[in-house]
């Protein structure tokens, strides 16, 4: 999975960036995605492009449960959030709902990778080749059930055993 | 056993469960809302699409629904969805649905309790965050989103990882002046916005066994914040009492064994606790109030599942009682039988004469929605639960979070103020 980076180097980016609280009442997927990021980068919809990932610290996510979060990033065309951590309703709800990967990395990742960075990510061997720096990341692995529900494509198509 | 991992392994069929088991837990009560709810219906669309049977609940009688984020309905979009709401509780046959403008009605959460639909010991999922409140009354109360809620109501359950759980103990009674809500952030500042993350977080000692259920519904409710799975408390017989009196029957208590472990036991002495404010833009920036910020209010907003329940109401009214507020400020409570309650016994003489304006049961502005958004560059206290940008409205606007007391008290004088300096 081959994309380019936007990053936002900061910790506690909440589901009120995101997508603002206004916008709740709004349930249309294409248009949740104009206003992805709008609390935090009103340029957001601009520059993303189909495929690029999302690189962030700790927390990522954090505050209510809207599953309008991962829909309006997963509409904009990410593909992947990496970060540091996840707030655990955002991590679940792109799971679940099939929307993006949530992928945890290191701070070497963290503080290597540079906004524009192209990395190829490969969640079978749990590394990240950052294409333009020509360095490899370590990438958390998934646990047991989250990486079943990914390879599913999300709860619905998920056997539990 | 933890209370909490008793509480998931009855509902998983297991005789005991660790921390780290993937559990399947059985579900015994699911809420949704006027947002989480179209939410689910778009999900319900999807799952039809692709062939997969959404005919039929698992059991519509688990299912309670609230009208609360965008009610009465803010404009058309939230109109519509009110509307669809209200199609999908009739086409499914669920009948526990709170809808405005018909007798009780307000935000889910506050429903939750003052409606006894939620009870001991019952694995209880909300499509909203905040569901976490409930763990007051000690049940495992756990917020999920829009797919992870339409799994539960098709499958009647749902997947979880046992949480380690973190055990903060308060020996002792808060001071006079002092609220849960103080408390809480203050346990939020010391460990921060992911200091509980995918934990429980459980309260004990003294100092909890004292307070009233509703400030323990403060507590469990802003475990959120801290990013926790679950907020808990034991049930006691307060809480037997508080749920009998609203109709519950069959009340049986799960308790933790004796030797329950925790990952983690922090201790706070009642008597050294102050009002505490969040200043802008987290709950984990805190300050005691007497060393906040000396900035000029414009606002403040009392309301939320978190601080406008009877008691946050009453402890306004303590305040408001022959003063008037040289702020605009809002008074929200939290459901039309809070508001019946502050007609009857007076408080909404007293919140009028001080010149507040009191508003009906909703979520409100406290998510941005509608009801006393911020201005740009507005400031304002606020007794909800989230102070991140553009939480409140505009992203330049900045909310203090702090207790009833401390909001009742600053709207009097303009700045933040602690309620023990008032004249």
């Amino acid at each position: 999975m081959k994309g380019n980076v936007i990053k936002y180097e900061r910790d506690n980016i909440d589901t009120d960036v995101i997508i603002p609280g206004q916008y709740l009442k709004v349930h249309d997927y294409a248009e949740l995605a104009l206003h992805a990021m709008e609390g935090l980068d009103p340029d957001f919809h601009s520059k993303v492009k189909e495929g690029d990932f999302i690189l962030s610290g700790r927390n990522f996510g954090c505050g209510s449960s809207r599953e309008h979060a991962p829909i309006a990033l997963s509409h904009s065309g990410i593909k992947a959030v990496l970060a540091l951590s996840f707030a655990r309703i955002f991590y679940r709800n792109a799971v679940d709902g099939a929307f993006l990967l949530p992928i945890e990395i290191e701070e070497d990742a963290y503080s290597n990778i540079s906004e524009g960075d192209e990395l190829d990510i490969d969640i079978r061997i749990n590394e990240i080749k950052n294409l333009t720096k020509n360095k490899t990341y370590k990438m958390k692995p998934f646990s047991e059930i989250i990486g079943k529900i990914i390879e599913a494509g999300g709860l619905f198509k998920y056997k539990p055993d | 056993m933890n209370i909490t991992e008793k509480i998931l392994a009855r509902a998983s069929g297991r005789q005991r469960v660790v921390p780290g088991d993937v559990i399947f837990a059985n579900v015994d009560k699911v809420m949704i809302h006027d947002v989480s709810g179209p939410g689910v219906i778009k999900v319900f669309d999807k799952l039809k699409k692709q062939g997969i049977n959404v005919d039929k609940l698992w059991d519509p009688t688990k299912v309670w629904v609230a009208e609360d984020h965008f009610v009465p309905s803010a404009d058309m979009v939230s109109a519509e969805n009110i509307v669809k709401l209200s199609n999908f509780t009739k086409n499914y046959g669920i009948e526990k649905h709170f809808k405005y403008g018909m007798g009780q009605y307000g935000i889910c959460h506050t429903l939750s309790h003052e409606e006894a639909l939620v009870l001991p010991g019952e694995v209880y999922v909300g499509g909203d965050s905040h569901t976490n409140t409930t763990g007051a009354l000690g049940s495992f109360a756990c917020g999920l989103g829009h797919t992870d809620v339409a799994y539960v109501l098709l499958n009647g359950k749902i997947w979880f990882k046992v949480p380690e759980t973190l055990y903060f103990k308060l020996n002792g009674k808060l001071p006079e002046h002092v609220m849960a809500k103080d408390f809480i952030l203050k346990i939020i500042g010391d460990i921060s916005t992911e200091g509980g993350a995918y934990k429980t977080m459980q309260f004990g000692g003294s100092g909890i066994d004292e307070m009233s259920v509703e400030s323990r519904l403060t507590l469990c409710n802003m475990t959120t914040e801290a990013g926790a799975k679950n907020g808990i408390v034991e049930p006691d017989q307060k809480v037997v009492d508080y749920l009998t009196s609203r109709g519950a029957t069959n009340i049986s208590l799960v308790h933790g064994d004796d030797d329950a472990e925790y990952q983690k036991i922090y201790e706070y002495e009642g008597s050294e606790m102050e009002p505490i404010v969040a200043k802008p833009f987290s709950p984990e920036n805190i300050s005691i109030v007497r060393e906040a910020p000396s900035v000029e209010l414009d606002k403040s907003y009392i309301g939320s599942c978190t601080g406008a329940k009877y008691e946050d109401l009453e402890a306004v009214a303590k305040i408001l009682k022959g003063r008037k507020v040289k702020i605009r400020t809002e008074i929200l409570p939290a459901s039309i039988s809070i508001y019946k309650r502050v007609m009857e016994n007076g408080l909404l003489k007293i919140f009028l004469d001080a010149g507040v304006t009191v508003g009906p049961p909703t979520c409100g502005a406290c998510c941005g929605a509608h009801m006393g958004v911020l201005a740009k560059d507005e400031i304002c206290i606020s007794t909800t639960n989230r102070n991140f940008p553009g939480r409140m409205g505009h992203v330049d606007s900045q909310t203090y979070l702090s207790s009833p007391l401390v909001a009742a008290a600053s709207a009097v004088t303009g700045k933040i103020t602690d309620p023990r300096d008032l004249n």
